[in-house]
């Protein structure tokens, strides 16, 4: 674009067929592929599996989305928008939609604070540092079906620890009727997983940044908590910000597991989000056509999401 | 691995000397005990003969076995057999192509079939309304009540055989420091077979029989409301307890000898006689005194198996020849005694007393003693489209029923408008 500017062109294939015989503006700086074909040839491995694993699925879902079919495929029926306009106007769809919001603000952010946290903390300590890290680093080691197990024993009505520290405090919890209870459970199994994901990030983060820089900020300001607010913080924004889009993710969908595990296959009236709801309907209920719309939903919201991130928030991240 | 290659292909070689058997797969979603059962029974059908070989593969819970089937269908990679549980009845029933009907593979690859053989319970549920069988009933059960005899005693009273007796019992076994009753299912025992049990539709057209179109559950009726009143309030009173939509939830307490009464399935027998703590009996489950014709047999539960269509002819005639295999007396008696789902035909059921089966285990008895009482006009069966899905808001309104998140009105109502809903949804599909 700028080129176009500076040296005023007709725009183009014409620019292009004019400029052949005369000598080239700048000397290639640029690889060139004498066949037309050959990068082509070395984009086909990556593009089969983007269509294939992507655009493919997206076409079918977005096409079974308008239609009510018999799950072995049978007979279906063209409905229009209708099942999208069943999936938003029912409640229920609204109330886990609801809770997929609350869901995810609450595990992105708990994730992230409590690992930048650990992330300073740990950068401070130089006696025995490396087991600190490990221990904090471990938890990620453990896969998510296993960590939703640990959460549901920990849970457990008749055996689990918390429910007894809680009976402590003089409150019954019921993790599997209460909704919120449940919630809860969720809420900190999920965190309790990812929180070491962003300290290893953070913590990396944290280590690149250069210690003279750190220097001249302790002369410039005495106090601790300004001096990372003001130096400290805009360098992490980089990894916060990737952080921040890869958390999301993980609370909108890789924590299926988890879920997954803690509802035993029977979501009842326990709290789930939308992800799995589009499996409970799909796979559980045979409801084909209404869980396409609802995947596609989760797609056009997704889609959204990542466009105000790299829009918005991007802008104001610094990368150094 | 050095020395496994020459062992695998001495495998492959001394193999290769017999003549093949045709392999066929069977798809099913039982864990556990009962899943060792299902492997002693195809083994005993592979060293039956040599012209088949069956290979089981369990596939998780019945949902997830039903959803692989579905799934591997439709990429054309379906199991020879799959098994499908009663909520999923009307899904293979509804989808014709999917399956070959058993009744019709067993008539076309020469064997008898003799529809009288079958208990009567049994005869209905996975056939079309002509009566001809399109699953093959394979673990059928019913919803019973196991008792914890050591409770019994200590509170010195007697199993209650309807609500009413229950609700005499209860405050006397709570007093001995029991919760009186848990359940394992609600939606199967306390909703599906409080229809059948107390003679009271489920469902317009005929329970669904008559067709998909226009077909609205009856989750509203008023003894269903006015027993699920009462079943809150001994929720409150302590005298029921309700532990999470799981199944384990409510039978762990039980097994732990912390609980009076609990309604199982009489397929949970070979389970329990491993895991109870403690010495237990069972009766049938209590019915609904008000009701005007009430203390009939149960619906029949568990699952059937359908052999998918697609599979070239030799295959078939495994499936028929298993089929066939599974009906016979020993088989059906063996799996009967192993499991404690309920013999499917009157011989194994004869056979068994004859054994003195029942003598050693009265319990053994109780599952298929309820399916013999007498059918009333509704307790033959239910044929609802998209019923597991119907099923998930069952269990969300119970379980917001006790967390006192709704009232019992509010929680039927609910079921209803969102079930008629699903089932408007589900005569779509065959459009």
């Amino acid at each position: 674009m700028r080129d176009a500017t500076h040296h005023p062109a007709p725009p183009g294939l014409i620019r292009r067929w004019l400029s052949r015989p005369g000598p080239a503006p700048e000397p290639a700086k640029r690889v060139q592929f004498d066949q037309p074909l050959l990068p082509w040839l070395f984009l086909a491995p990556q593009l089969a599996v983007i269509f294939v694993f992507f655009y493919w699925p997206s076409v079918q879902a977005i096409t079974s989305s308008f239609y009510i079919e018999d799950p072995f495929g049978f007979g279906s029926t063209f409905v229009g928008i209708d099942n999208y306009k069943d999936a938003l106007g029912s409640r229920e769809y609204q109330r886990i939609a609801g809770f997929t919001a609350l869901f995810t603000v609450l595990v992105t952010a708990f994730s992230l604070g409590l690992g930048l946290l650990f992330a300073v903390k740990a950068d401070k300590v130089i006696r025995g540092r490396t087991s600190y890290r490990t221990a904090l680093i471990a938890v990620y080691a453990i896969a998510p079906p296993v960590a939703g197990l640990m959460g549901m024993m920990l849970f457990d009505q008749h055996i689990g620890p918390f429910v007894r520290l809680a009976a402590w405090f003089g409150y019954d919890m019921k993790v599997g009727i209460n909704y919120w209870d449940t919630a809860f459970a969720m809420i900190l199994v999920s965190v309790w997983k990812q929180v070491p994901y962003n300290f290893i990030f953070f913590l990396s983060g944290l280590q690149s940044i250069p210690a003279s820089v750190r220097e001249a900020s302790v002369i410039d300001c005495r106090n601790g908590f300004t001096r990372f607010r003001t130096a400290i913080l805009p360098l992490l924004a980089p990894t916060a910000f990737f952080l921040l889009i890869i958390n999301i993710t993980y609370a909108l969908f890789d924590t299926f597991a988890v879920i997954d595990v803690m509802v035993k296959d029977k979501p009842a009236n326990n709290p789930m989000t939308l992800v799995y709801k589009v499996y409970n309907d799909g796979f559980r209920g045979n409801d084909i056509g209404g869980s396409a719309a609802q995947s596609v939903i989760l797609m056009v919201i997704v889609l959204v999401l990542t466009l105000i991130q790299f829009r918005w928030l991007e802008r104001r991240v610094h990368y150094g | 691995m050095k020395k496994l290659l020459p062992a695998l292909a001495l495998l492959a070689t001394s193999t290769a000397a017999f003549a093949n058997p045709v392999q066929i797969t069977w798809w099913h979603g039982m864990g556990g005990a009962n899943e060792q059962v299902i492997n002693q029974v195809a083994g005993k059908f592979n060293e039956a003969q040599s012209a088949c070989a069956i290979t089981p593969v369990s596939k998780g819970t019945y949902e997830e076995a039903l959803a692989s089937g579905i799934a591997a269908f439709r990429s054309g990679e379906q199991p020879n057999i799959l098994q499908v549980f009663d909520a999923g009845a009307a899904t293979i029933i509804n989808a014709k192509g999917a399956t070959i009907p058993a009744e019709d593979l067993l008539i076309q690859n020469g064997h008898s079939f003799d529809r009288d053989a079958f208990i009567d319970g049994i005869r209905y549920f996975y056939a079309d309304t002509e009566g001809k069988f399109i699953g093959m009933p394979f673990n059928s059960s019913a919803p019973i009540m196991y008792l914890n005899t050591g409770a019994f005693a200590k509170a010195g009273v007697e199993a209650p055989k309807t609500w009413a007796e229950f609700e005499a019992v209860a405050p006397k076994l709570k007093e001995a420091g029991y919760i009186p009753l848990t359940a394992s299912q609600l939606t199967w025992q306390l909703f599906e077979n409080f229809y059948s049990r107390n003679n009271i539709q489920m469902a317009t057209n005929q329970n669904g029989y008559d067709g998909f179109g226009g077909t609205e559950l009856r989750a509203t009726a008023p003894e269903m409301i006015a027993f699920w009143t009462r079943l809150a309030a001994w929720h409150k009173d302590g005298l029921f307890g309700f532990y999470g939509a799981g199944w384990a939830d409510n039978q762990k307490p039980f097994e732990e000898g912390k609980v009076a009464m609990w309604i199982g399935s009489s397929g949970s027998f070979g389970g329990l006689s491993k895991t109870a703590t403690m010495p237990f009996s069972a009766t049938f489950m209590p019915w609904d005194e008000t009701a005007s014709d009430g203390n009939k047999s149960t619906f029949i539960g568990g699952a059937a198996l359908f052999a998918m269509s697609g599979k070239p002819d030799d295959q078939n005639k495994c499936s028929a020849d298993f089929f066939n295999f599974l009906t016979t007396t020993d088989v059906q008696a063996f799996y009967h005694q192993a499991t404690g789902y309920v013999p499917i035909t009157r011989a194994a059921y004869e056979k068994s007393k004859a054994d003195g089966w029942y003598e050693e285990n009265p319990v053994a008895e109780v599952g298929i003693l309820q399916l013999l009482e007498p059918q009333g006009e509704w307790s033959k069966g239910y044929r609802l489209g998209f019923y597991p899905q119907i099923r998930v808001i069952e269990e969300r309104e119970f379980n917001k029923i006790f967390s006192g998140e709704t009232t019992v009105e509010d929680a039927f109502k609910a079921i209803e408008t969102e079930g008629n809903e699903l089932l408007a949804r589900f005569s779509k599909t065959s459009g």
